[in-house]
């Protein structure tokens, strides 16, 4: 389906991980003011002593007063885009972790036991001048592949525990709560579809449509089986093949709902498995062809509503897949942009057009509020998305080249 | 106005040298010769696989050029977000795209390039000779002013008068997706892959500022613009376009086609006015019905194509002598008769329509039939001609599904763009 991410083996990089210095490019030459702010850490609640600074070096001196390891973020205006992350902080212990912080809106948050949601979401403004920055580009590489990291790590995190709470309701048969839960719960996976992908057959299992599933022979499982469950086809209905949708196929037994409920937790649990190995890491042309990946996602499966065949909920994989690739973009921006001029252009017109396209979607709903069934957006509004998503898919597919710069003799 | 391609490499292969571009013009166009042929009336050339049509000129090339074998027309609509700047960027880089495709040239950096980039050009049709391929530009009343009236582009006062929507005719079973459009391309060639890869790639070049509305895919013209070419036939089986305008006539040109001085507005001299319908042919009918019927809707004899009244394909039809029956020998409600200059204030069309299948509909019908294009110098003329067709004969077997209008500004000279003096 699209590029695959090929996990590379220890890298020469793992030292900065280990060094959790996550997203700022530590620099001392750097211009700015310099400011130091207090976080207090407790199993439920992440308080920083003030939330705005001035632009340039920000120290967070980090105190976990709680009963089990945590971490502390910063995240970009879209709360996805990790910017820094100190991990592994230990109850009872104080930790330093310092930030180069340009002027903008960021939010800072806790992750408890370091998966799941992020507690105590809180804005954080920095204002001020730009900071310069002499990081050499390789540094900006560096902190471009350790911030991708960590945010499929905290996608991954946040997808387990929601798994689970959406394959109990499945199991137990509460299927009102588990239909509400279908689309939210596929969220952090959509982000993150081309990493998951890159793991052979974890995407099959956890994602396959049943079309898919029986033209290459493999066992029918994941999200979209427990979907059909969970939507039932009517006599006459046609899977999306145009097959009928009841031929080879019954609702499940209680036993048979287990089995898919406990694959799919398992599954996800492997995926978190690999992707939080010491070993695991990117390539920097895996995070910007990641981004042009998940939106040809957009283009080949969502714009055509056959995702999600019975649910209707295509939209929200639209948007986060869109999400994805908009923060793996963002990962990569700075170093696009301060290649050349071309960079610079290439950035501007990508920014507009990620903003027409969210403006797009945004005309049927939100991840958070739902959308709009995709069975009722008409033909033409499909063309108005797709027009967006072509617009958007042009300078996109430029960003490898421009990030890497490699000119062919 | 072609010496100076004269050094170029011609053809994507990059073999075909040009002797003696002074020739330029002349019907030298022969197997494996590559002829630059000016697209100015009057210096018509057969086409041939190396043919390359001059993209610059008084005119657009694809009007008056000699109607190549295949077609791909496709409209688009600009998009909501795109601005007037925008819209001018993508008419400077179709017609930088344009013009080197036309030359048998890739777009852009070619095939090749970044190995982490796609290439700008898509390359299906490396290795194959420009194949007298011509691009031909229009824009749609819409581009001026919405049916809503808004003027997205400050252009609602630069509307030619003469360019509004076609009013509703007689048979018109119009499909929306297949009606009206803010631009047009006509891409032109003697090797269809030649007309698909253009329209791709500049499809491709819009992509962000517009998008393919509609498009569609011809084969067999069926017309000939050119009196060196023979009469074809269209999917009835009849010969088409017997007393077409051809690029022989002068005179019919500058009366019947180009948009005159007096006429203006200044970016329209030289240009015209397309008509493009989409006419599907009730084939199934038609095949079952016999051949005097056939010959009596039309007008003409289905072999040779000469008129009833007696002669051949080029004996001018005579609509008064009657036949035994005292009934004129072309019927009151032949196609030919309806159709003829006589009967419509001396209005000739220049007609360059191409036959398509779209494979078949649900009932095993052949989806198929006349993609008709008229140039003329306004529609109105069109519009006199396709209203005294409301009784014709012809409309028991045809069905219009598709229409649109675009004004076809004239030609492009060398280092300007698409339509600059409207923008200006």
């Amino acid at each position: 389906m699209s590029a695959r991410l090929r996990p590379i083996a220890a890298v020469a990089a793992i030292g900065v991980v280990a060094l959790a210095l996550a997203g700022c490019v530590p620099n001392p030459r750097a211009t700015g003011a310099s400011t130091a702010l207090d976080v207090k850490v407790a199993d439920d609640s992440c308080e920083v002593s003030a939330s705005t600074a001035k632009s340039g070096t920000v120290t967070f001196r980090i105190a976990n007063t709680g009963t089990d390891v945590n971490e502390f973020e910063i995240l970009a205006d879209d709360k996805l885009r990790i910017v820094g992350e100190k991990e592994n902080i230990t109850p009872g212990q104080t930790v330093s972790y310092v930030a180069q912080l340009n002027p903008g809106t960021y939010y800072t948050a806790c992750k408890f036991q370091q998966v799941g949601q992020p507690v105590g979401l809180a804005s954080f403004t920095v204002s001020g001048e730009e900071i310069e920055s002499d990081a050499s580009e390789k540094k900006q590489i560096s902190a471009a592949v350790t911030n991708y990291v960590a945010y499929i790590k905290s996608q991954v995190g946040a997808l387990v525990p929601a798994t689970k709470a959406f394959t109990d309701a499945y199991r137990n048969g509460d299927d009102a709560t588990a239909r509400t839960l279908f689309a939210s719960t596929r969220v952090a996976y959509e982000r993150i579809e081309p990493t998951a992908e890159a793991f052979g057959d974890l995407d099959p299992k956890i994602d396959y449509r049943e079309v898919d599933a029986d033209a290459e022979g493999l066992d029918w499982t994941g999200f979209h089986r427990i979907e059909k469950d969970l939507w039932p086809p009517a006599a006459g209905d046609k899977n999306s093949d145009g097959t009928d949708a009841l031929a080879g196929w019954a609702a499940s037994t209680p036993a048979e709902r287990a089995q898919f409920a406990d694959g799919l937790v398992a599954d996800v649990a492997q995926l978190s498995e690999l992707v939080n190995a010491k070993d695991f890491t990117v390539g920097i042309a895996d995070i910007s062809n990641g981004a042009i990946g998940l939106l040809d996602e957009v283009a080949t499966g969502k714009i055509e509503g056959e995702e999600d065949w019975w649910s209707h909920t295509d939209l929200t994989d639209f948007a986060a897949n869109v999400e994805g690739a908009h923060v793996a973009y963002g990962i990569v921006r700075d170093i696009a942009k301060n290649k050349d001029a071309d960079g610079a252009k290439l950035v501007k017109t990508i920014d507009a057009r990620f903003d027409d396209l969210e403006a797009e979607l945004a005309k049927y709903g939100s991840i958070d509020g739902g959308f709009t069934p995709y069975d009722e957006v008409t033909d033409s509004q499909r063309k108005e998305l797709s027009d967006a998503v072509n617009a958007l898919g042009k300078p996109l597919s430029q960003l490898t080249h421009t990030v890497l710069g490699v000119k062919k003799a | 106005m072609t010496s100076d391609e004269s050094g170029r490499s011609l053809s994507r292969r990059g073999l075909i040298g040009l002797a003696g571009a002074g020739a330029a013009g002349l019907a030298l166009g022969g197997a494996g010769g590559a002829v630059i042929a000016a697209n100015v009336a009057g210096a018509a050339a057969s086409n041939g696989v190396g043919t390359v049509h001059a993209f610059h000129g008084e005119h657009q090339a694809g009007i008056s050029t000699p109607a190549q074998d295949r077609l791909h027309f496709a409209v688009f609509d600009v998009d909501s977000t795109a601005s007037r700047d925008d819209l001018i960027q993508l008419l400077k880089d179709w017609t930088a795209a344009a013009a080197r495709m036309t030359a048998g040239e890739e777009v852009g950096g070619g095939a090749d390039g970044s190995p982490l980039a796609p290439p700008d050009d898509t390359g299906e049709a490396l290795g194959l000779p420009a194949s007298a391929l011509t691009l031909t530009f229009g824009f749609g009343p819409a581009l001026f002013e919405t049916a809503d009236g808004d003027d997205r582009f400050g252009l609602a006062d630069r509307r030619p008068p003469e360019l509004t929507a076609l009013p509703r005719f007689r048979g018109d079973a119009l499909v929306e997706q297949l009606t009206g459009g803010d631009l047009c391309i006509q891409a032109c060639a003697d090797d269809p892959q030649v007309a698909v890869h253009a329209i791709r790639n500049l499809s491709r070049i819009a992509f962000g500022t517009a998008s393919l509305r509609w498009s569609q895919l011809g084969f067999g013209r069926t017309s000939s613009t050119s009196t060196s070419q023979a009469t074809p036939r269209n999917l009835f089986g009849f010969k088409d376009g017997t007393a077409n305008v051809k690029a022989e006539e002068q005179k019919a040109l500058d009366e019947q086609v180009w948009v005159g001085a007096e006429q203006g507005p200044t970016w329209m001299v030289g240009g015209s006015y397309l008509v493009a319908r989409k006419i599907r042919m009730v084939i199934e009918s038609w095949d079952r019905t016999r051949l005097e019927e056939q010959e009596r809707v039309i007008g003409r004899s289905k072999g040779e194509g000469a008129p009833l009244s007696g002669g051949t394909e080029f004996t001018e039809p005579d609509f008064h002598t009657t036949g035994a029956t005292d009934a004129p020998l072309i019927d009151r409600d032949a196609h030919v008769r309806l159709a003829h200059p006589d009967l419509n204030d001396g209005i000739r069309l220049l007609r360059r329509g191409y036959n398509y299948v779209d494979g078949n509909d649900s009932l095993g019908r052949l989806d198929a039939g006349l993609f008709f294009l008229s140039y003329q110098s306004s529609p109105e003329r069109f519009v006199t001609v396709q209203r005294s067709l409301a009784n014709d004969a012809l409309n028991e077997y045809l069905k219009h599904v598709g229409s649109a209008v675009f004004a076809i500004p004239r030609g492009i000279a060398t280092g300007s763009w698409i339509g600059r003096e409207l923008f200006r």
